[in-house]
């Protein structure tokens, strides 16, 4: 198993993804104690991280188009609302 | 005879009514009459309050009276102006009060719809037959897109919907615009070229196609036949959102998925934020739960070999060989007790016995003993006495002196 993450390094789909395996894990039962704890303290840490960045988590938005000599650029998107 | 015959074979006499109602039946009898699409210039348009429809269609050389009612006039998606050119659908009948024939109509539209409507279809029939609309052929939708394409105008509202829903639903993605016009002629070509670029560059999770409702003319981009071959040969997944429920295009039928409006295009494409906060909830409390019974289990493990251990230690078996001893001693001294119990009960039943045969019992119920004094020997016989012999009287509780004062015989 390659070394993990620490949940901040990861995005909502692979903290998410991680966390649903942990909880399988565990729920078949017959871990060892000590890795049954460490898996429950990764699981909170992969759930904290997910409720962080549904709470803080704002829309990113750019542009894709053509500029004046036709080359396509990758812009912010600025709109008025 | 003519004035005669003009009494005798009276031809038939119709009423205005009568024979108004029959000209109705004839032209209502013939099927053909009764669907029919008519072209023409609309002219004499008028909409009175009732919210009806009257106008005339006409051409070069005839005029033919219409009516539309107004439950059929509120459903056209297209209001007729004076001058169109359009083409009328309906069925043809007489109003009696007026005395006139007319077209009661119950569709409209513009001149040239018929045409390109017909080229919808033919092209919509290639298309399904390429298989291009099968389910099979379509990518599945990702559940948590990072990046969402969307192809459309920089300007229109439909752009305005998809990022109101997608803040609001799924702040998580990044999305990246390509912005096209969505109707004109450039329309085919920049859709086209938006969902390359975006595929090229951006390699998105799903790309959204979308713009706002309306005409047939307005949403030609979306029934261009190359404009449905990009959303075919797209990398990405694409989900289409055009116009308003009624709107079906051909880039509807060959996305991955079709949304009736930009709006429902950006909620399909998406999770809802809500439900992804209650499934990390439910992960941390079954967690929880599953960390729970492990440690119970662990607790009961631990429990229960504590109890073999206690039985398998020297200690425990010590104090197993002193119970035993104990117990044997217990045993023992029980079985002591009881032998000489029963010892005891033996030589009560003898001294029982004793009494029983004894004199003293048979003294008791009044007999007596009389012994010859002073040699004690028991009298057994008459022959023992004589006369001033001297005896002693043994009675139940005690004795006493006596003497024989006359002999025996």
């Amino acid at each position: 198993m390659p070394k993990a993450k620490t949940p901040d390094e990861l995005s909502y789909e692979q903290a998410f993804r991680e966390l649903e395996g942990l909880v399988a894990s565990l729920e078949s039962g017959d871990l060892p104690l000590e890795q049954a704890l460490q898996l429950f303290e990764r699981g909170q840490a992969l759930a904290g991280r997910c409720s962080q960045l549904l709470e803080q988590a704002e829309l990113r938005l750019r542009q894709l188009a053509p500029d004046d000599r036709g080359v396509p650029t990758d812009t912010d998107l600025e709109l008025e609302e | 005879m003519s004035q005669l015959s003009f009494f005798g074979m009276q031809p038939r006499l119709w009423t205005v009514a009568d024979l108004t109602r029959y000209v109705r039946q004839l032209l209502e009898g013939d099927y053909r009459l009764q669907d029919v699409w008519v072209a023409g210039e609309l002219s004499n348009l008028s909409r009175p309050g009732s919210g009806h429809l009257y106008f005339t269609l006409k051409d070069g050389e005839a005029s033919l009276r219409c009516v539309m009612w107004r439950t059929e006039a509120m459903r056209q998606r297209f209001s007729p102006r004076e001058g169109d050119a359009v083409e009328v659908h309906g069925r043809v009948s007489v109003y009696e009060a007026g005395g006139q024939y007319q077209l009661y109509a119950d569709a409209v539209r513009l001149a040239g719809e018929g045409a390109v409507y017909q080229e919808f279809l033919r092209l919509k029939a290639r298309l399904e037959a390429e298989g291009l609309f099968d389910e099979a052929r379509k990518r599945p939708l990702i559940p948590l897109p990072a990046r969402i394409g969307v192809v459309t105008s920089r300007a229109g509202a439909a752009l305005h919907d998809v990022l109101h829903v997608l803040r609001r639903r799924y702040p998580l993605a990044e999305v990246v615009l390509a912005p096209t016009p969505v109707q004109g002629a450039e329309a085919p070509a920049g859709i086209i070229a938006a969902i390359e670029l975006l595929n090229q560059r951006v390699h998105p999770d799903v790309i959204l196609l979308v713009r706002g409702g309306g005409s047939i003319e307005d949403l030609a981009a979306f029934n261009d036949e190359a404009v449905a071959r990009a959303v075919v040969a797209s990398a990405a997944a694409v989900v289409s959102g055009v116009g308003h429920e009624t709107d079906f295009t051909i880039v509807d039928f060959v996305a991955d998925r079709r949304a009736p409006t930009p709006s429902a295009a950006a909620e399909v494409a998406t999770p809802d934020g809500a439900e992804l906060r209650l499934a990390v909830d439910q992960a941390a409390r079954s967690l929880a739960a599953s960390l729970r019974r492990r440690l119970l289990q662990a607790r009961a493990d631990l429990r229960s070999r504590q109890v073999a251990l206690r039985m398998a230690s020297p200690r425990a078996q010590m104090a197993n060989a002193r119970q035993r001893v104990d117990d044997l001693t217990r045993r023992a001294l029980a079985a002591v007790r009881t032998g000489t119990a029963l010892r005891r009960a033996a030589v009560q039943g003898l001294i029982q016995t004793l009494r029983a045969v004894g004199p003293e019992a048979v003294l008791a119920r009044g007999f007596a003993v009389v012994q010859l004094s002073p040699s004690g020997t028991v009298v057994r016989s008459t022959r023992q006495v004589r006369s001033g012999s001297h005896l002693t009287v043994r009675v139940h509780d005690g004795s006493f002196p006596a003497v024989a004062d006359d002999g025996g015989e």
